[in-house]
This record gives structure tokens, sequence and C-alpha cells, in this order.
């Protein structure tokens, strides 16, 4: 089984519209979406949810208010300021660390299981796809990106699919880590602004630390041609293929408000440049499936 | 005053408005700081360019064992009780891992022989210097850290308390972002006229409202999109500070790093209009 | 002499899991008297974190003074350093193929983590 994993760095670089694009091309493949930070995909795959399943990870301390004496000692001694003059925590300041539980001397804290949000199976005109919602404020960790991929590594095993098509957390945290490890090619996202050339930089190191193969497209090419070009040669450098260049249309914009992929929008314009995109991963997957086995 | 600048999501323009809206206020005269709360990936001192003169090392506390000290086998209440699983007995000895620490100093509380002090981890760097009079503050969590939330406490313990301090979040609604904006006194969020800008801003509406903080609409790339982020916010009643027109030499400015305020001076009062909405507000 | 193979199930018959942290659970096997005993391992796969150095913890504690495993992670492998035991590679195999491989010097000792990580090792 390969998995293809789309990450890019913070600065929206149409992430989400390269990878709706993609899914709707190529193989039969199983969706993971992994930046439930914030969660685009389904407003262009419209899923049709199949299971809920609640996600629970890490520890809250809770204050029984009639147990408490109002001693101050917990306060005093959580380093994360989570308990307020009222003594009350506040949830989203609490680590779940305990040591408050264990401060207080009239047992009035207990440790409880932390409910983060849900996370989904649902069906999609592209395939299956496993997605997640946090609550707000909730801390998008690890553990859930790596409940969403096993999770879809399990379906693709029982439907007899061979490809995993990711969506992975943005930035450079455990989250983005947590969404690497272990796939067979990451696709960079970059769109060339100053911000967007230095996080393209950032998240390459990572690749290049987990040793996973990697290329970059760069969206809004034609915005600024020597920052693209610049970009190229980056790739050049880092010996990157450059798996192709999406030029900035409004048709990106006006295929989000229609719910659609840009392939299925504009097939002939835009579709044209997500094909050759993927004519390149799927060399990439070719090259990566016949070093592994040879 | 404390502005801190938000989005759902990153690629809204945040940064811009940070930066401009510091710039704008300088203009005027103000005392400004601009602290760069994005650790992650902190982009502000491409706009802003400004001369470093302070630069400061970010440490976390985390444990360091005494293993003569250690009841070793027979205890291990350390680590047992870690809840960030950053300790182990190898053998003969308490292992720590301090990667995965969170410094909540659980152990040394716990230990009953004292054996365990604690010892100081660098995790990022936090600098500042000064561009066209404004104070900047900028943190940089190392690459493969994981925690930015005390980077971000402490970076925003530098900033003055008095004159207008703007605060650029990092994106999401997710730790790192609570933390900067749970002490302001005004969030201004940034989101564009999309059904992904909409859906973003949604999620951040419910965490502001959720920790009662006050905060207004900027629309950025106004026209490239919909109307419903727009409907949205009448709707539910959420203040509309501005709205940046798209275009084309604006998507070009910004990626080249110029200030949008003086490259294409007809945004400057949408930035009047802003900042007065904001005060107006304060004072009501 | 004790060894402690990943594996994906608790037979001999089970295949080598390719995973050290996140192994389904070890088998300890002892070279000397041909005894051995599972470890059940399911905690640490649904551990967010600190998976490699839990069960590096876990399978010294069970006695094991070696460690054959496929992947293993730099924390995972510097706890098993700092405790003086051996790691060695095996190919995904069964886990008495390995055990074989293993008595007849087969295998090759590993001397550096070969996965760099943060949550998987
Ligand atoms: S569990 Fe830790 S972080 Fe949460 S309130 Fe208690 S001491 Fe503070
Ligand atoms: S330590 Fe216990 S008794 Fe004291 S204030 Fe906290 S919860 Fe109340
Ligand atoms: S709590 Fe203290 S005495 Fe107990 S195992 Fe840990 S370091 Fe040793
Ligand atoms: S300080 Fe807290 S997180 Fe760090 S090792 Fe001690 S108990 Fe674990």
């Amino acid at each position: 089984m390969q998995e293809i994993v789309v990450i890019s760095g913070k600065g929206g670089t149409g992430k989400t519209s390269v990878l709706s694009a993609l899914a709707s091309l190529g193989p039969p493949k199983i969706l993971a979406d992994c930046d439930v930070d914030a969660a685009d995909l389904h407003l262009i795959m419209h899923p049709r949810i199949q299971k809920r399943q609640e996600f629970i990870s890490g520890e809250l301390a809770r204050i029984d208010p009639d147990a408490c004496t109002q001693c101050g000692l917990c306060r005093e001694y959580c380093r994360f300021d989570a308990i307020d003059e009222s003594f009350r925590v506040w949830e989203q300041d609490c680590e779940g660390c305990a040591l408050c539980y264990h401060v207080c001397p009239s047992g009035a804290i207990r440790m409880e299981p932390r409910f983060n949000g849900y996370w989904y199976v649902s069906e999609t005109r592209f395939g299956t796809m496993v997605h997640a919602a946090l609550l707000p404020g909730a801390e998008n960790s690890g553990k859930l990106v790596t409940t969403v991929r096993t999770e879809a590594r399990e379906i693709a095993e029982d439907q007899g699919i061979d490809l995993i098509l990711t969506d992975g957390s943005p930035g450079i945290g455990c989250p983005v880590i947590a969404s690497l490890s272990r796939t067979n090619l990451a696709v960079i996202v970059a769109e060339p602004t100053l911000a967007a050339v230095s996080d393209l930089k950032r998240v390459q190191e990572l690749t290049s630390y987990f040793g996973i193969p990697s290329g970059i497209v760069i969206n809004k090419a034609d915005i600024n041609d020597s920052l693209s070009d610049e970009i190229e040669r980056f790739a050049k450098d880092k010996d990157l293929p450059l798996l192709g260049r999406i030029p900035y249309e409004e048709k990106i914009t006006r295929a989000q408000i229609e719910g659609k992929s840009i392939t299925e929008y504009d097939p002939s314009g835009l579709g044209e440049y997500m094909h050759r995109i993927w004519d390149g991963i799927q060399e990439r997957l070719d090259a990566e499936q016949k070093a592994s086995t040879a | 005053m404390r502005i801190a600048i938000a989005s759902g999501k990153g690629g809204t323009g945040k940064t811009t408005v940070a930066v401009n809206l510091a710039c704008y206020l300088r203009n005027l005269g103000r005392e400004v700081t601009l602290v760069d709360c994005d650790v992650e990936e902190p982009n502000c001192h491409y706009f802003l360019s400004p001369e470093w003169d302070f630069q400061q090392a970010h440490n976390v506390p985390v444990p360091s064992i005494d293993q003569d000290a250690c009841r070793g086998e027979s205890c291990l209440l350390c680590v047992r009780e870690c809840r960030y699983n950053a300790l182990i007995w190898m053998v003969n000895h308490v292992m720590t891992f301090p990667e995965l620490c969170h410094g909540c100093g659980l152990c040394s509380f716990l230990c009953p022989e004292g054996a365990i002090s604690e010892i100081t981890r660098e995790t990022g760097i936090m600098r500042g210097g000064k561009a066209r009079g404004i104070d900047i503050y900028s943190g940089s969590l190392n690459i493969k850290e994981a925690m930015a939330p005390p980077l971000i406490n402490q970076l925003k313990s530098l900033a003055p308390r008095s004159g207008t301090v703007i605060l650029d979040a990092p994106p999401g609604t997710s730790c790192p972002a609570v933390a900067t904006v749970h002490d302001a006194d005004y969030v201004i969020l940034v989101a564009e006229p999309t059904p992904f800008g909409l859906h973003d801003f949604k999620l951040s509406v419910d965490v502001l409202k959720q920790m009662e903080l006050p905060f207004g609409l900027v629309i950025n790339r106004d026209g490239m999109g919909d109307n419903s982020l727009l409907d949205y916010a009448k709707q539910e009643g959420i203040p509309v500070l501005a709205r940046l027109p798209h275009s084309r030499e604006a998507a070009r400015s910004y990626s080249t790093g110029k200030i949008l305020i003086e490259d294409l001076p007809d945004f400057i009062e949408q930035y009047e209009q802003m900042v007065n909405t904001i005060y107006s507000r304060q004072k009501a | 002499m004790k060894v402690g193979i990943s594996s994906t199930g608790k037979t001999f018959q089970d295949q080598l899991d390719p995973r050290f942290g996140r192994a389904a659970g070890f088998i300890i096997f002892d070279l000397d008297s041909g005894q051995s005993e599972y470890l059940d391992n399911q905690g640490n796969q649904q551990a967010s974190k600190g998976a490699g150095i839990h069960s590096a913890q876990n399978v010294v504690q069970a006695g094991a003074n070696a460690v054959i495993t496929g992947h293993i992670g730099p924390k995972a492998f510097a706890a098993l350093d700092s405790g003086g035991v051996k790691v060695f590679q095996s190919e995904v195999k069964s886990v008495q193929e390995v055990i074989d491989d293993f008595r007849q010097g087969n295998l090759t000792q590993a001397h550096n983590p070969d996965k760099p990580g943060h949550w998987q090792g």
C-alpha cells in the first residue's frame, strides 16, 4: 500500500484545492483528512457520514466545589495558569498534568478523560474518506492524526485499495510530523510569496529529516515569477522534482463556491495542469514501488 | 491596548493586517509594539526587516535525576505518574526524555527522596528589535519542537503594558492561537469571503465567544468570492471592521514583502476605518 | 540470554512486527531454556507519545538482553543503549525464522537508530 501526503507551510497555499483535485484523478483511493485544525476538505467532498466516533485523548482536571476548601495550593502549583480565582479549571489552558490532583489536600480534584471532538468515516464521490472535527479550542494532536491515518489504512485493506491520499496538517509541529511518518511521497504545495518560501524550506527540512521522497507544486505561480523561479531553483538544489506550476485563476475560488474540485469545475484548463501533476506523482510512486521491491 | 490579529487558517492575510495596522498606528504617532506570536513560522520580519538588538534563548524546565538519591525500582513514582511518558526505568536508573516533557513539575513534587531537580532546555529563541519606530518581538520555535505556548507566553511578557501592542497570532483555533489571544483586549479576525474562509471563520468565532473576548471581522480579498461571509457576520451581529479589496496588485505587493499602505495608499482608508471602529467600541 | 522480538502475535508462527514502539507485542525468548513469554504492547500502540521508550522499558523489564525488530527510533534506541541492550534488525518473517537467523548469527546489529522519530520508534 502506498500513501501520498499533501502538505504545506501554514500560509494557505491552496493545499485543499490541490488535494481535492488529486482525489478526482488516478486510481481509486482512500482519503484521510489530517488537517483537522481547519478541515475544509468536506466542503468540496460533501461526505455522507457513515460512522462517528468520539475522540478522547489526555486528561483534564475537575475541581469539586463542595469538597474544595479554597486553600489555593492548586492555583499556586499549576504551571499553566489553568485555575482561576474562583477555583475553576479553564479547559483550554489545562495540560492535564495532574499536579493539582496530587497537590490538593482535600481530595477535591479528579482527573477526567478529555473529549476533544469526533472522527468520521464517510462516503464521497471520490471514495471513502476518514476525517475529524475538533471541538473549538481543542488541540490538534499527533494522536488524532494517527487515529485518522490508521483507520484509513484499515479501510483501504478491507476494500482492497492500494492508495491513500492524505491531507497533511500545516506547519512544522507535532501534527504534521504525525501525518508525515511512513508516507511514500510528500507533495509540498508552495506559493511564491516570501513568507511561503520560508515555510517551504522549513517543511522540506522536515521531509528530508524523515527521509520521505518529496515533490513540489507551485500554486498561484504567476503572482510572482521571480519567486516561483526561486522555488524552482530550490527544488533543483534539493533534488526535488517540480511536479507543476498552477496559475492564479479566479476559477479556483469559483470552483470552491460551487463545492467542486478544480478538475471538475474546469476540466480543460486547470484540469489539464492537475492531470500533468498527477502523472508526475504516479511516476514517483512507481519508482518508489520498484525501489522498495527490488 | 492589546489587539490580537487572528484567523481560522493561514494565508488569509493576517500578517499583512498586523503589519499594516502597526505601521498605520505608528504613522499616527502612537507607541506601537508588534509581537509575532506565530513562533512556528514567524513572518512579520519579512515586511519590516527590523534591526535586531536583543536575543534570548527560550528555556523550559526539565527534570534532572540524582540517581544516587533515587530509591529505584521499589519506587518509580515519577515514572508511573508522568502524564506525558517522559520518564522510564532502564535496568538501574530513571531515564528522562526532555523532548517529551511538558515541564509540569509533577515528578519533582512527588519524588519522596527529593532526587529530582530541574534544569533548563532550550526550545527556541526570542528576538527584539526596531523598524520604522515600531518595537518588534519575534519568537522562533526550534524545528521538531512540539510545544509553542510557553514560548508565546514568554514572548508576550516582553511587550510593554502601555501603548498599543499588536499580537500576530498563529492561525487556527488550537492551543498556540488560544495562548496568544486569551488576554487580548480586542481580537481582529481576518477571513476571506469564500466557503473555506467562512467555515474557518465560524470555528474562530466559536472559540472567541467561548473565551468571552470582543472581536470584529476584517474581510480580506473582498470581492474574490461570494457574500456568504458578510451575510453571516451581519446575521451574527459581528462588526465588520474593514473590507480590503481583492486585487492582483495587492497579492503581488504582499508576495514581495512590501507594506501595503505605502505601496498602494488606497488601502490607508481601510485601516483608518478599522482603527476607528475598534477604538470607538472600546470606549463605548 | 533472552531476546525480545517485536511480533504481530503470540506464537512463533506470527510475523515479526517491523515497528518497535508500536508493535502489537513482544515475544521474550530464552535462548538457553527455550522458554518464551508474550508481552502485550497494545497500551503503547494507543499512546500518543513515548511509545518507543516505554516499549523499551517493558521489554528490558521482562528480562531481554537483546532486541530484534524492524525499525527503531532514536529515543527507543538511546533507551536500550543506556540499558546495555543490543538491537538487531530483521526483515519481516515468522518469529521462528527470526530466532533461527539470530542463532546462526545472520542478523546485523544496529549501531544507530534508522528512523528519526518524534512520534514513532
Ligand atoms: S492538571 Fe495540571 S494543568 Fe491542569 S489544572 Fe491541574 S496542574 Fe494545571
Ligand atoms: S488545592 Fe484542592 S482544596 Fe485547595 S483550592 Fe485547590 S481544589 Fe480547592
Ligand atoms: S520518584 Fe524519586 S525516588 Fe522515586 S523513582 Fe523517581 S526519582 Fe527515584
Ligand atoms: S516535569 Fe512533568 S512532564 Fe516533565 S518529566 Fe516531570 S512529570 Fe513528566
